[in-house]
């Protein structure tokens, strides 16, 4: 299935909520979407018969200074087509809902995500930090990020 | 004491210093802390395993540190892993000697500018014998690591402080 | 002690007390790692157990988390991020550069000769071998069989060997370069591999005879940490793991980069000869079975090699156009995938690795509920992970 076929069945489906779509000349076709959907979106996505995306291959979530992403990259392996499903909400409330439940593999990406960028998944059963240690001040990804001096009296610059 | 053997008729003395026979005794029987951190572990494991056999200078691994008399410290050691690396120390019993093996555990190696997570030399934590550099190390330069540290243990004595 | 399904064993009463007669259980948690010897690596679990019976694991991770991401980000360009991408997955660093230098590519638009193609299928071949023999070799020791590690760092050795001799390093070799490759072959490397080749079929046999059908081996491994397909799948486990499940899924067929169409060659899935489909015996196999089918293309590969120059389409200056892109290979734990954001820079915005060890290690609690303590161990062995791309 095409992307521009995926993009008129999420159309059909849900109405207006795709805000922007990249379809052609690019290396990954990508369909941006409201942030409160993508729960909707991606059980559909995954249960429809058009479409059978069961495999989350990579969950990232990127800084784009001002604003935070998610980036869901998609992919069918019964009909073997791929689509990059893309979210962003403000750095100050950056709420997303979990993707945990349509793919168990979206609760340790949810979680590094997280860790990495502060970004709140609702309805993430367990969501902590997974790679930096649990009192760890600040997410490290973030562009506006500052190593800090010391932590639990180690000092951390060279 | 191979060279030793049955060239006495009857049971014997040999005369050497209590320092030597300790010494001698401490540096032939180097046990190994078994545990790796990152890429130099892999190094570390090919220089026990067949090929490079690090156990015919007497280090064994062993998996415990109550057992063990040198940590090799092989990788980058991380601020969440450094507590640890301090315990595992702590938990070494006397005497007891540290090899640093490679760039991260030196001086924090290709992290040592942007790394927000990685502890910039693993001095900071715990007092190290030898540093052997190398990004990862060869068998090879770990192997010249423990023949140092074998130097330095020869040389001790009870009488003088032991040298940090 | 295995030959049973251990879920079987639960009782119905949740542990909590055993047949009514009074003897009351507790849970208990244990700690494992980050020091010890079987986690592979700094890996730290806390495990819930019920008398012998696991009833949670709860991994926790990033005792050697080393900010590749941000490094990235701070490199002055693409290339500088291929040191740090050896330094990921350090027991297949090969197929990371792989990995890598095929997404800068695609991101790039550069077309590159026939014979870099080829090589850099060589290479990726070997280092597969190699890290599917520390795979098995360390599994072998956790299993307590000590002489199989031997046997398998012997033939290691050899590929490093062949590594050494093309770019001089034995571990992290920076050799592969967007649009290229550092250095060419050097002479006598086709000659030396095809020799490998053959000396190496010898030790497979060894490794079937010392290990795989050992009765002993067989008895702890085959029914343990059973890994059924469909959560294989919304797991999206990849590799060995995945295989192991019966699912017949290869990144090199069935989403094929570089030129991986052009061998014959099969893929491994588990078939459950011993134990059942998806245990941690059958998982083991496919990587066995997957070294044979490496040498075959590596075969291939030495006898059809195009000449050329290998440094051709390096290009001087990488700029790329502004995009993303999510670009996967098959690594020998799995799927090895880079998610790069580029904008007019020449540093990239933001590099994603997705490791195969750490959505492979998320199935973890899921296939060892209700296992034994003994068998967490042959279920972290089977799941092959490498901490050092695990928490990057």
């Amino acid at each position: 299935m095409t992307p521009q076929e995926i993009h008129d069945i999420i159309k059909s489906q849900f109405g207006e909520i795709i805000l922007e779509a990249k379809l052609e000349n690019v290396p990954d076709p990508s369909i941006k979407i409201q942030p409160e959907k993508i729960k909707e979106v991606s059980l559909f996505l995954r249960d429809d018969e058009r479409t059978q995306f069961d495999v989350l291959m990579c969950l990232s979530g990127v800084d784009y200074k001002g604003k935070l992403g998610v980036t869901y990259n998609l992919f069918s392996m019964t009909l073997k087509h791929k689509i990059t499903v893309k979210v962003e909400a403000p750095t100050e409330t950056p709420n997303i809902p979990s993707v945990e439940s349509v793919w168990k593999t979206a609760n340790w990406h949810e979680r590094e995500a997280f860790d990495m960028y502060g970004i709140h998944f609702e309805g993430h059963p367990d969501l902590r930090r997974i790679l930096m240690p649990y009192d760890w001040e600040g997410y490290p990804l973030r562009k506006d990020y500052e190593t800090p001096e010391f932590y639990n009296g180690m000092r951390v610059p060279y | 004491m191979g060279l030793l053997d049955q060239k006495f008729d009857s049971s014997n003395i040999v005369v050497t210093t209590l320092d030597n026979l300790l010494n001698w005794a401490r540096l032939s029987s180097l046990w190994q802390m078994q545990f790796g951190l990152a890429c130099c572990a892999i190094e570390m494991m090919a220089a026990s395993a067949s090929h490079f056999d690090m156990m015919r200078f007497g280090i064994i691994p062993r998996a415990t540190p109550r057992q063990t008399d040198v940590m090799i410290v092989s990788g980058t050691v991380t601020l969440k892993m450094a507590t640890r690396i301090k315990r595992l120390y702590d938990q070494m019993s006397e005497p007891r000697y540290v090899i640093s093996m490679g760039s991260c555990a030196n001086c924090g190696g290709p992290y040592w500018e942007h790394g927000y997570h990685v502890l910039k030399g693993v001095d900071r934590v715990i007092p190290v014998d030898v540093y052997v550099p190398g990004c990862p190390p060869r068998p090879e330069a770990l192997i010249e690591g423990i023949l140092k540290l074998q130097e330095k243990i020869r040389a001790e004595s009870l009488a003088k402080k032991k040298v940090v | 002690m295995n030959e049973t399904v251990h879920q079987e064993k639960i009782s119905p009463t949740n542990g909590r007390s055993s047949t009514g007669k009074g003897l009351r259980t507790e849970e208990m948690v244990i700690n494992m790692g980050p020091q010890h010897p079987s986690t592979h690596g700094v890996l730290r679990l806390e495990i819930v157990v019920d008398g012998e019976i696991i009833r949670e694991v709860i991994p926790h991770l990033g005792y050697l988390h080393r900010c590749f991401e941000k490094h990235c980000e701070y490199m002055i360009n693409y290339q500088q991020v291929v040191p740090y991408v050896d330094r990921l997955d350090y027991v297949a660093s090969m197929n990371n550069e792989h990995a890598f230098v095929v997404a800068a590519e695609r991101l790039l638009n550069i077309e590159i000769p026939e014979r870099v193609h080829y090589i850099r299928i060589i290479m990726a071949e070997l280092q597969r071998i190699a890290s599917h023999l520390i795979a098995i070799g360390t599994f072998g020791i956790d299993m307590g069989a000590f002489t199989p590690f031997l046997h398998a760092f012997r033939d290691r050795e050899k590929i490093l060997d062949l590594f050494e001799m093309t770019c001089g390093a034995r571990l992290l070799y920076n050799y592969m370069m967007i649009g290229g490759l550092s250095h060419d072959l050097p002479p006598q490397f086709i000659e030396k591999t095809k020799q490998f080749c053959v000396e190496f079929k010898q030790t497979l046999k060894e490794i079937d005879d010392l290990l795989n059908y050992n009765e002993i081996f067989i008895k702890r491994t085959a029914n343990v940490g059973i890994l059924p397909k469909d959560v294989a799948v919304n797991y999206a486990c990849s590799g060995p793991m995945l295989r192991g499940s019966g699912v017949d899924w290869d990144l090199r067929r069935d989403d094929p980069y570089t030129l991986y169409d052009r061998f014959e060659w099969d893929v491994c899935i588990g078939k459950g000869e011993n134990g059942t489909v998806g245990d941690v015996w059958n998982r083991h196999m496919v990587r066995q079975r997957e070294m044979e089918q490496s040498v075959k293309i590596i075969e291939q590969a030495i006898v059809n090699i195009p000449e050329g120059d290998v440094k051709k389409a390096v290009p001087k200056r990488i700029r790329p156009v502004p995009g993303e892109i999510y670009s996967r290979t098959e690594s020998p734990r799995g799927e090895l995938g880079f998610y790069i954001v580029a904008t007019d820079s020449l540093t990239p915005y933001r590099v994603k690795g997705r490791s195969p060890g750490f959505v492979n290690l998320s199935v973890i609690n899921e296939i060892s509920r209700g296992a034994m303590i003994a068998d967490l161990v042959a279920i972290i062995g089977s799941t092959d992970i490498v901490l050092g791309e695990v928490d990057r």
